[in-house]
């Protein structure tokens, strides 16, 4: 199944080559291992879930990716280059967009400033621009609205755009937050539990948005989520992780028969 | 019904982008433009202008420069006075030593002296923020004002210490010093500040503002969608500064008249940090409010008991001026912790959809 070419899903979708390559990373805090020599790889295209129990390290792999973290030891590997060591900001004008696990919008924002900010690494009119409101600036501000009302239209949240970000409900504040990552049009997008504390019709709805911009944008999208329905049913491949190992990496379906998987979830009999 | 939106449709994103997407404010800042550049000009005494006008607009701009700062970019600061100082000694010296200079394009230049100084300070905000920043930049007052006292070439080696502002002509009319007319004085305030007010109100709403915005709500979150604080934060620390610089130039030539170190001390810093907080952190028009409140309430209190014939010294009316004016803060921060300009923004939201509750 692994090849330089990629594989078609069980869904028949053509996954292409490596994005993102994670080579033996490990991460230490002092002494804590939080990560020991991990390696797996994002493959164009797909939606890629990082799942394990509490405490195995995903955050911190998504904080490694997402370059909050510098890695103790290891390499990541994007579009094909060794990454050198950079500042959050840099990897994401490079397009890897991040959601929070616990919400981090902007909340003294509307909606649609929120979005806005998501575009700023497409913007780049300068300060005299900006203060006249004429010539390029004005001209970034209508283009990228335009992009941004694309995003709001997707993801069905019209209604509220110029409503301040701090009176949403949580469900709406998820959305707004993956709509703020998609606007930035990134090459990868990483969701830190994007159905956290959500009802069942919410999963479902975010579920179906997920899939519906890896299947329209084309977007990669790694995620980690602790449903295990939800990420058996939309993810490609799925990485296994337990105290700061990887214990299993595969289909939803090799993964859900693997016995350390099995043992890490269900506890082992000693 | 007056404020009623229902009929106004966008139908571009130009539209929707405008300064005024209810035309209602711009019928009512237009009413305000016309008070301010005709009818008061028409009307106002010599004390009006000095005492309230004048004041008004040049601590309105101070605190706005404050409020880019703190209010947008969320970093507390607690030195306004002495990026005004800064302003004020840039163009008294640009004054005295380049005497056929413009006065009005010295005292926008002076801006920039300030707003490199504000950088210099800005510096620490990289590594601190809120009380400890706040400390910093305390350092920044102390530094500045005792530098005013210290360096005799600031004030051209006056024995007095103080600087002087020159007589200096524009078009053939003085516009500053003991000669100036205080109506032609009032002009030049209010266009600056007319100016510098539309500018900052396009940089707070267009891709800078929301950059400083995102760093004051959440600064790790607006790092991770690709916002380099450093150059977000320093920005702020320029553009406040060069407002609170010009505001500085302002207080002293087009004001004051005179200036002493210690006139740029902390409790000026105090006072703008006041009007920024009640007009509203993170609002243009609060600026605006918080002035003629902090300005305007003491003229009045001086004033009313005289017209009402009540017998009062004078001391009493500074005891009283300063209790009333303490007691309003709190109050106003109790009722309205987000200053005047959300008390205005919700009454505006109650207009719109009146006489129905909602």
């Amino acid at each position: 199944m692994k090849d330089l070419k990629g594989y078609v899903t069980a869904d028949g979708r053509q996954i292409g080559g490596v994005l993102m390559e994670m080579r033996n990373i490990t991460l230490k805090f002092g002494g804590v291992v939080a990560i020991k020599d991990i390696s797996f790889d994002v493959r164009e295209g797909e939606v890629r879930a990082i799942i394990g129990p509490n405490g195995a390290g995903k955050s911190s792999m998504l904080n490694i990716i997402s370059g909050f973290y510098t890695p103790s030891e290891g390499e990541v590997w994007y579009k094909g280059e060794k990454r050198p060591p950079m500042k959050p900001y840099e990897v994401a004008r490079q397009g890897v967009a991040r959601t929070f696990q616990n919400i981090a919008l902007f909340e003294g924002m509307t909606v649609l400033d929120n979005i806005m900010t998501g575009r700023l690494t497409h913007m780049n009119a300068g300060l005299v621009s900006q203060a006249m409101w004429w010539g390029k600036a004005r001209d970034e501000e209508i283009a990228n609205r335009e992009k941004v009302e694309e995003v709001i239209d997707f993801l069905e949240i019209q209604n509220i755009r110029k409503t301040p970000v701090g009176r949403l409900p949580y469900g709406l504040k998820k959305r707004v937050e993956l709509a703020r990552a998609l606007a930035a049009e990134p090459s990868i997008l990483l969701l830190d539990e994007p159905m956290a504390g959500m009802n069942v019709e919410e999963k479902e709805d975010m579920s179906r948005f997920i899939l519906d911009v890896n299947d329209e944008f084309g977007t990669t999208i790694a995620l980690i989520e602790h449903d295990m329905g939800v990420v058996m049913d939309i993810s490609d491949r799925v990485v296994v992780m337990d105290y700061g190992k990887k214990i299993g990496d595969g289909t939803p379906d090799e993964v859900r028969n693997n016995q350390d998987v099995i043992d890490a979830y269900l506890g082992v009999q000693h | 019904m007056l404020y009623r939106t229902a009929g106004q449709f966008k139908t571009s994103y130009t539209a929707d982008q405008a300064l005024f997407p209810i035309r209602q404010d711009a019928y009512l800042l237009g009413i305000i433009l016309i008070f301010a550049w005709v009818v008061f000009p028409l009307t106002a005494s010599e004390f009006t202008f000095q005492t309230l006008l004048i004041p008004i607009l040049i601590y309105s701009l101070a605190a706005m420069g404050l409020n880019i700062l703190t209010g947008y970019a969320g970093q507390l600061s607690l030195g306004t006075a002495a990026f005004m100082g800064v302003g004020a000694y840039a163009c008294y010296k640009m004054v005295t030593i380049m005497p056929w200079m413009n006065p009005v394009v010295a005292i926008l230049l002076s801006g920039v002296f300030s707003a490199g100084v504000g950088v210099a300070f800005g510096i620490p905000s990289l590594r601190i923020k809120g009380f400890y920043l706040a400390i910093a930049t305390l350092a920044a007052q102390f530094f500045l004002v005792w530098l005013f006292e210290k360096w005799a070439w600031l004030y051209n080696y006056n024995a007095s210490g103080a600087i002087q502002v020159p007589n200096l002509k524009m078009f053939g009319v003085y516009i500053a010093g003991p000669q100036a007319d205080s109506m032609i004085q009032y002009f030049v305030v209010l266009g600056i500040v007319t100016l510098l007010t539309l500018l900052c109100i396009n940089l707070t709403r267009g891709n800078l503002g929301r950059t400083w915005k995102a760093t004051r709500d959440m600064d790790i979150a607006a790092e991770l969608i690709g916002i380099n604080l450093m150059k977000s934060k320093l920005t702020a620390f320029m553009v406040s500064s060069y407002v609170v610089g010009v505001a500085g130039a302002l207080f002293v030539f087009m004001w004051r008249g005179a200036a002493e170190p210690n006139l740029f001390d902390i409790p000026l810093s105090f006072r703008i940090l006041f009007i920024a907080i009640i007009g509203g952190l993170g609002s243009i028009m609060g600026n605006y409010l918080g002035a003629i409140l902090i300005v305007g309430l003491p003229v009045m209190l001086n004033t009313l008991p005289q017209t009402l014939g009540i017998p009062i010294s004078s001391a009493m009316v500074e005891h009283l001026n300063i209790m009333i004016i303490g007691s309003l803060i709190i109050f106003f921060l109790i009722i309205e912790p987000h200053g005047l300009a959300r008390l205005w923004a919700l009454i505006r939201e109650k207009l719109i959809i009146w006489p129905f509750p909602y």
